[in-house]
């Protein structure tokens, strides 16, 4: 069943929004005292998914989202829901000739995207492997730690979020909480996940990171620039993921993600897939280009070529 | 509405009173489940970064257990079809402590998932028609549906049939035939779905084998009966509940068969990885072998093995079958080996190595093991209440009194006085 089709069922929207206002108003009743303070709360336990909040509905969340951030990291936080633009579809190129795992983009990735500093989360993961070997995982080494990058007799493998077009993720979710929008992007209501990680099982790439403890980042820190399925704060207890830096790439103009902004060398590119004229496109039709797990048949949106 | 308050306060007299044995025994698990209580509080409050689960083995300990328990509420099918499809009388007049078990393992299923997730506040968000429940996409989902269902039967059957009985009624055929037989079908179903939970991901080779669900089935039919059969021993034991040697032989001969297809099903998965021994092998080398020197389940997989093969040589031979203590000895064997087998070392290892073949060690917490201790003894705290009452409906000891309203709870013996005769039916098992 498509994902659009069941957004559009507005019987069942009716009824099942009855029934939450019933539902609101009863346990209302019961946090009669000290309401103002648990105001927030309660609106935020009884918040729907996000595919399913009306406009206005929509405007209330993101105005208390941003209250709630603002007040949290005492500084102005802006909270987007720019939909995807109509005739694009994210595409992701990564050079492994020319990466040299300095892992600048896992960094950047952290700050851009308010990731957890304690315990760390990082999106992306920087796999060191021998070129003896190739694409062996098996003798993948993930915490390498040398005082120069690249060693001798090494090459780098960046994994992150390969926007599959068919993602196993987004399948299993028993709350249709994750799902592939429209310009291909693989999202998480973080306000609609139960944190059950069956998609983390699901995952063949590791792409899917938990809040294990409540997320820290110092204040001073913070990228207050943030969008709703992106990069604003998280709580503890769900699921987050590369989003292709939803808050900077679907904006006219836009801009590019910020680990394929960082690379030192160029290995990274990004574009519209259904452009023929972008750079993306002329990689895939001009370089070696493999997909990672081609035989899962998730079809990712990620390709991985050598340049030279 | 009125005989129904009457039968619950004579419920309410039989939970409270009990010999030393029975108050000792509910002592001790209330006190276990406090302190799960208390550990539960701890995870809520910091998350889950108190166990030891990490993003490289996402799932551990109390998925494990949920895993295993769905096998035990399922296995009171076997008492179920002998007793209502062969009408075979010595397993009829036990057939609802099956069912009562099955309830209780369901209890403990549904606890063991809502601690392991991360916010359990939101369990809104799977009703149907209220939340988006991603059905029928997500196995999880058809998971949530099944284990509710069955749970639902078992639980409407027993009533129906133990109420009736306090009455001197005869269940109703129409009502009881119906449910009785679509329990069959939803007890498979529910190990059914679980197994293709971990079965339909593409990215987990390890459980990604068509042979899963036989597996899981068959080692359901191993340690559920196992586990009716020791609380057959205590109950007849401890109460004056007749049950007799032949009910009890043909569920030891059952899980004969069962454990002889579990243990055939598991030897053709390892001859398939080690044979080909493709990279997808990595997995139950690091089970029965260790990976790269990380070898934490090694020990406990040739426990399991050795419980299993023993617990097999004993159910086999008819000598040892037929003796009480060897039979028991197999029951508690085959329990835990299948504990061990079907729980940590069916999950862990589709862990590890993980999708990009880091190896992350895992064991759990302190945490882990007292809040899963605190649900085991809520398990068995409901089996217990539920045996309480239903034992003496079932002896004849506790029925609607002359005046067809007030209850009647005849035998004194299940009122304290005499130590040694009164009934506990409920000793440790485990």
């Amino acid at each position: 069943m498509s994902d659009t089709k069941k957004c559009d069922d507005h019987v069942l929207h009716k009824s099942r929004r009855k029934m939450l206002k019933g539902m609101a108003a009863g346990i209302g009743l019961i946090a009669m005292p000290g309401r103002d303070a648990s105001a927030s709360i309660w609106e935020e336990f009884f918040q729907k998914n996000f595919r399913e909040l009306s406009k206005d509905e929509l405007k209330a969340v993101i105005a208390r989202l941003e209250k709630d951030y603002s007040k949290q990291y005492a500084k102005q936080i802006t909270v987007k829901t720019t939909p995807p633009i109509e005739g694009v579809r994210y595409g992701y190129g990564l050079d492994l000739s020319r990466c040299i795992g300095c892992r600048r983009c896992v960094y950047a990735c952290v700050k851009e995207n308010n990731q957890s500093r304690s315990p760390q989360i990082h999106w992306i993961r920087v796999m060191q492997l021998n070129k003896e070997k190739g694409i062996d995982l098996s003798h993948a080494e993930h915490y390498y730690n040398p005082a120069t990058v690249p060693e001798k007799g090494h090459f780098y493998m960046p994994v992150q979020c390969q926007q599959c077009e068919k993602p196993p993720c987004t399948k299993v979710c028993p709350v249709q909480a994750t799902w592939k929008e429209q310009d291909g992007i693989v999202v998480v209501d973080y306000n609609w996940c139960i944190g059950c990680r069956y998609c983390m099982a699901a995952c063949p790439y590791g792409a899917r990171h938990f809040n294990w403890a409540k997320p820290s980042v110092p204040a001073n820190d913070i990228n207050p620039n943030t969008h709703y399925l992106g990069n604003r704060p998280r709580p503890k207890g769900v699921v987050e993921k590369c989003t292709f830096c939803i808050q900077r790439t679907r904006e006219q103009p836009g801009r590019y993600p910020a680990c394929e902004e960082i690379c030192p060398v160029g290995a990274r590119k990004f574009g519209n897939l259904l452009d023929p004229e972008s750079e993306i496109r002329y990689l895939i039709e001009n370089k070696r280009v493999f997909i990672f797990k081609e035989e899962l048949n998730t079809q990712p949106k990620f390709y991985y070529f050598y340049a030279t | 509405m009125k005989n129904i308050w009457h039968f619950f306060l004579g419920t309410i007299v039989l939970i409270s009173k009990g010999s030393k044995g029975y108050y000792c025994w509910v002592l001790f698990l209330l006190s276990l489940m406090t302190i799960g209580a208390f550990a539960y509080a701890q995870q809520l409050n910091e998350g889950l970064i108190v166990t030891n689960m990490r993003d490289q083995v996402s799932w551990g300990f109390y998925i494990s257990n949920f895993t295993f328990l769905v096998g035990v509420a399922a296995a009171a099918v076997l008492l179920v079809i002998p007793a209502y499809v062969y009408h075979w009388k010595p397993i009829k007049e036990i057939a609802v402590l099956g069912e009562l078990l099955a309830v209780s393992a369901i209890v403990m299923c549904m606890m063991f998932v809502t601690m392991d997730i991360g916010h359990p506040e939101r369990f809104w968000h799977l009703i149907p028609k209220i939340g988006l429940l991603n059905f029928p996409q997500s196995l999880l989902a058809w998971d949530v549906v099944v284990l509710n269902t069955y749970l639902a039967i078992n639980l409407t059957v027993a009533v129906y049939i133990l109420y009736n009985k306090y009455y001197k009624r005869e269940p109703n055929k129409n009502i009881t035939t119906p449910l009785l037989l679509l329990s069959i079908p939803s007890a498979i179903s529910i190990h059914t779905v679980t197994a293709f939970l971990y079965n339909g991901l593409g990215a987990r080779p390890f459980w990604n084998s068509s042979i899963l669900v036989p597996r899981f089935l068959a080692s359901a039919f191993c340690s559920g009966p196992a586990f009716m059969i020791l609380i057959f021993f205590l109950v007849r034991k401890y109460t004056k509940f007749k049950i007799e040697d032949e009910a009890i032989q043909k569920v030891a001969e059952i899980i004969a068969y069962a454990i002889f297809i579990n243990l055939l099903l598991l030897g053709a998965e390892l001859f398939k990885e080690y044979y080909t021994a493709t990279i997808h092998l990595d997995s139950f080398r690091y089970l029965f072998q260790g990976l790269h020197g990380h070898s934490a389940l090694v020990p406990w997989i040739w426990t399991a093995m050795i419980f299993n093969v023993t617990a097999f040589v004993l159910f086999l031979n008819p000598a040892t079958r037929r003796n009480n203590v060897t039979l028991v000895m197999g029951c508690i064997l085959v329990f835990i080996g299948v504990y061990i087998e079907k729980g940590m070392g069916l999950v862990i290892p589709g862990f590890i190595p993980d999708v990009l073949h880091e190896i992350y060690e895992y064991a759990p917490t302190g945490i882990e093991l007292l809040l899963a201790m605190g649900v085991w003894a809520t398990g068995l705290f409901v089996f217990t209440m539920l045996l309480r009452v239903a034992i003496p409906i079932m002896n004849g000891d506790f029925h609607v009194a002359d005046d067809g309203v007030g209850s009647y709870i005849g035998d004194q013996l299940f009122l304290v006085q005499q130590p040694d005769a009164v009934i506990s039916e409920s000793e440790p098992v485990i």
